[in-house]
């Protein structure tokens, strides 16, 4: 499989603040890849870096097989990005940029452009100021699926969208990735991430912590289970994998990691099992123990 | 309890809750403008005795100055009649209108930025959305002007008290009177646009017209009495007479309009929505041509492009039509030719004259080429730049654009005063125009050095205002006041040769060529190198 993206030991600093702290990032060609972190983590200077926006102090980066800094003309004509803060020019109208924007990449598909139009409700004759957050972020939306290019690189774009809009642009994406494009989707809406997502990267203080399919990720965190026994449990605190363990009679609640469970299955059935439930962790929890963990460390 | 006696408080002290902690907010961002701004008028005012005194310092040379102002009405156009001989009422003559719309600008730029621009920037929606009254920021604003205004009140009054305190008392007054007029102009026309370029450059233009309309009536008649020059507020200021008679009524046509303008404005504020105008954005096209950043530049600066052209060529004509008066009046003065001998070169009266109006476009020109290098840094840090430059667009051809219409346009402008010149005087077409383009060097070093700080010290390319602020300073005061030549040598234009009339010198004019690609070539070079801010 080709990689879209590599970054391996990205460092970047700002004076004295380290944004970047040897980050690494694949993506690879044809995924949809989700760009997690809390705010202030290096999202956007990770993604200002393989612009050529920002320059990197040491590491490697390459986006779509260039060099982002010295060779950004090149790649840049097959990648479209939408900022999370989208600004316009005050005496152009929404049209007026949407075609700039795709003659200064790989060109604009007329029909797409005519149809993203019409599905997220734009009005391209308006003049930049007098857009809503959400109304300029779908300019730059439809600028970008209606570009012809290979990478798209979303840094929080759904962030001013309506929940109908935000089902707009997820069908966009599922199309894009259809058509063979590669997505690097930066965003706080787990649930987009989820549904989007074929891997995930989540990065802290400009450090990747997590990398992998949502699957793989799942793995490593803790399934939460509550059941109602026949009898007595036993021998489940001595189980490896299990935490915060609470009996009461013969009610059960623990948490486990994964791939410990089939062990804790086969000690509760001995007891008898009455009803159970399994919740797998979701994106959200797995993202929060990053996000505790970050605020115990503060 | 508390709604019921919310209910019963005046509304109007609740539309103006806030208007203190906003009125500080003000100050403390102006804190380096508005002292600049003042300090500048107070300082061409203070130093007009001293200058004055210099030119004019026998009763014979006043007279004959009398005379000449009574006869030459191309000169009453440009400064306006005298009223007396003493060195006050000269130097009202010679400075009020000019103090006058050095404030105006001052007042227009306050109130504006904190209006129109904090609601088109959105800023003002957070602010309003606190403990803050309907009518607060308009107030705040005007506030922040009248202060500034009192300010400069302050200083020429004490200023000049040593010419009689009266007038001192008159001219202070009448300057500031004509300051805050525009402040309130301001104020009604920022709730009239969605644009605070717009709402800053229709005041400007009613102040430009305020100008032509005094220029016009002063042109007519030698004592101000025309109808013309009543209906401007810059004719009210010279008609106020200070150091001749004072007419202490007129400040009540000042403080009149001053009442009126701004009840209109905070009537138009309160039956509008915030952000909204009461002229209406029209729509633009759905889809758009333009296709490179270089046509993107040129759509964001055409409409400066066009103003600075009409503006220049204007200006040529003007000082074209008035060369022939011009020399005439400085003819007899010893102290006069001098100080035109020093801006415009030792030969002939004329080519003097006009080699210093030359000089003075060209050094205006360098606030053009600053402004249109610096849309680079205002593009970059509204964020606008970045994801134009996420496309194939290389750093330097996004740059290129815009200096192309920079350094051209300063060419075009200094081509079309030339032109106007040209029209104006009706002889001496070839020299006139290479007298205006043997500026450009001058004024492209200091796009040059627009150049550098933005590609090489972001963080300082508006420092590029001080520079250019400190050639004009130099250029305009520096010959009148005996400055050490080392200090003119600072100055580029202080290289340039002084045409026509003079030699052509090449040495200085390449040097300086040289000088300004080395600037733009090290700016562009960092602006490669280094990271985009935002």
């Amino acid at each position: 499989m080709t990689k879209a993206i590599t970054v391996s030991g990205l460092h970047k600093s700002f004076g004295r603040t380290h944004a970047l702290d040897g980050l690494d990032l694949e993506v690879a060609s044809g995924e949809v890849h989700g760009f997690l972190g809390p705010n202030g983590a290096g999202k956007s200077t990770t993604i200002r870096v393989l612009l050529g926006l920002l320059r990197a102090d040491s590491g490697a980066a390459q986006v779509l097989g260039r060099d982002p800094w010295a060779d950004a003309v090149e790649a840049h004509r097959r990648i479209a990005y939408v900022p999370g803060d989208v600004t316009l020019w005050r005496n152009l109208s929404g049209g007026e940029v949407i075609d700039l924007y795709g003659r200064l990449r790989g060109g604009l598909d007329p029909r797409r452009r005519a149809e993203l139009v019409e599905r997220f409700e734009l009005d391209p004759t308006k003049k930049g100021r007098t857009y809503s957050k959400g109304n300029r972020q779908k300019v730059a939306l439809v600028a970008a699926f209606a570009s012809d290019v290979d990478l798209l690189i979303l840094d929080e774009p759904t962030s001013g969208l309506d929940p109908l809009m935000e089902e707009v642009f997820q069908r966009c994406v599922e199309e894009e990735r259809d058509r063979g494009r590669t997505i690097l989707l930066s965003s706080h809406i787990l649930s987009e991430v989820e549904e989007l997502c074929d891997r995930v990267s989540i990065i802290r203080k400009g450090r990747t912590v997590e990398s992998g399919s949502l699957a793989d990720l799942r793995h490593l965190t803790r399934t939460s289970v509550v059941a109602e026994l026949a009898g007595p449990p036993n021998g489940l605190s001595a189980l490896p994998g299990v935490h915060d363990l609470d009996v009461r009679g013969r009610r059960v609640r623990l948490q486990v990691d994964t791939d410990r469970l089939d062990a804790v299955l086969r000690s509760l059935s001995e007891s008898g099992v009455r009803s159970l439930t399994s919740t797998p962790p979701t994106l959200e929890e797995l993202f929060l123990r990053h996000y505790q963990d970050e605020a115990a460390a503060r | 309890m508390t709604t019921t006696a919310l209910a019963v408080r005046p509304a109007s002290s609740r539309q103006l809750a806030g208007t203190g902690t906003l009125l500080r907010f003000a100050l403390r961002r102006d804190r380096l403008m508005i002292p600049v701004w003042v300090g500048v008028n107070a300082l061409m005012v203070l130093s007009m005795p001293g200058t004055l005194e210099g030119l004019y310092g026998t009763p014979a040379e006043r007279a004959d100055l009398i005379r000449q102002m009574e006869t030459n009405s191309s000169l009453r156009a440009m400064i306006g009649p005298v009223f007396g001989d003493s060195l006050g009422a000269l130097t009202a003559w010679r400075v009020g209108v000019y103090a006058g719309a050095l404030a105006a600008v001052t007042s227009l730029l306050v109130v504006v930025r904190h209006t129109r621009d904090e609601e088109e920037s959105g800023r003002q929606e957070l602010v309003t959305s606190g403990m803050v009254g309907r009518r607060a920021s308009l107030t705040a604003a005007l506030l922040a002007a009248a202060v500034a205004n009192a300010v400069l009140a302050l200083l020429v009054t004490a200023g000049l008290a040593g010419q009689g305190t009266t007038g001192a008392l008159a001219l202070g007054l009448g300057i500031a009177g004509v300051g805050m007029v525009f402040a309130t102009m301001a104020a009604i026309v920022a709730q009239l646009t969605e644009s605070a370029r717009l709402a800053r450059g229709l005041t400007s233009a009613v102040l430009g017209a305020a100008f032509v309309l005094r220029a016009a009536g002063d042109s007519a008649r030698d004592d101000g009495s025309s109808v013309l020059t009543w209906l401007s507020p810059l004719g009210w200021l010279e008609n106020l007479r200070p150091y001749a008679d004072e007419r202490w009524w007129v400040l009540a046509l000042l403080a009149g309009a001053v009442g009126l303008q701004g009840a209109l404005a905070y009537g138009l504020a309160g039956r509008r929505d915030i952000g909204m105008s009461f002229l209406p954005t029209r729509p633009g096209p759905a889809t758009g041509r333009l296709g490179t950043a270089g046509a993107l530049a040129w759509r964001l600066q055409r409409g400066s492009v066009l103003g600075w052209s009409i503006g220049f060529f204007l200006a040529g004509v003007v000082y074209g039509g008035m060369t022939e008066g011009a020399a005439d009046l400085v003819g007899d003065n010893e102290g006069a030719r001098r100080i035109f001998e020093r801006m415009g070169g030792q030969s002939g009266l004329t080519d003097a004259f006009l080699a210093s109006m030359v000089g003075m476009l060209g050094l205006v020109a360098a606030l053009y080429i600053v402004a249109s290098v610096l849309r680079l840094h205002g593009e970059e840090t509204s964020s606008r730049a970045e994801p134009l430059l996420a496309n194939a667009v290389g750093r330097l051809r996004w740059a290129a654009g815009h200096l192309v219409i920079a350094f051209g346009g300063a060419a075009l402008i200094m081509l079309l005063a030339g032109l106007g010149f040209a029209a104006g005087y009706g002889k001496e077409i070839g020299p006139i125009l290479g007298a205006c383009l043997v500026q450009l060097p001058a004024v492209w070093v200091i796009g040059g050095v627009a150049v550098l700080l933005h590609g090489v010290l972001p963080r300082a390319a508006v420092a590029t205002w001080g520079v250019a602020g400190a050639v004009l300073l130099i250029g305009w005061v520096g010959p009148a006041l005996d400055v050490p030549r080392a200090v003119l040598d600072v100055s580029p234009f202080g290289h340039l040769p002084k045409l026509p009339g003079g030699a052509m010198e090449w040495g200085p004019v390449l040097v300086l060529l040289a000088l300004a690609v080395v600037l733009v070539a090290t700016g562009l070079a960092g602006l490669r190198r280094r990271d985009m801010t935002t």
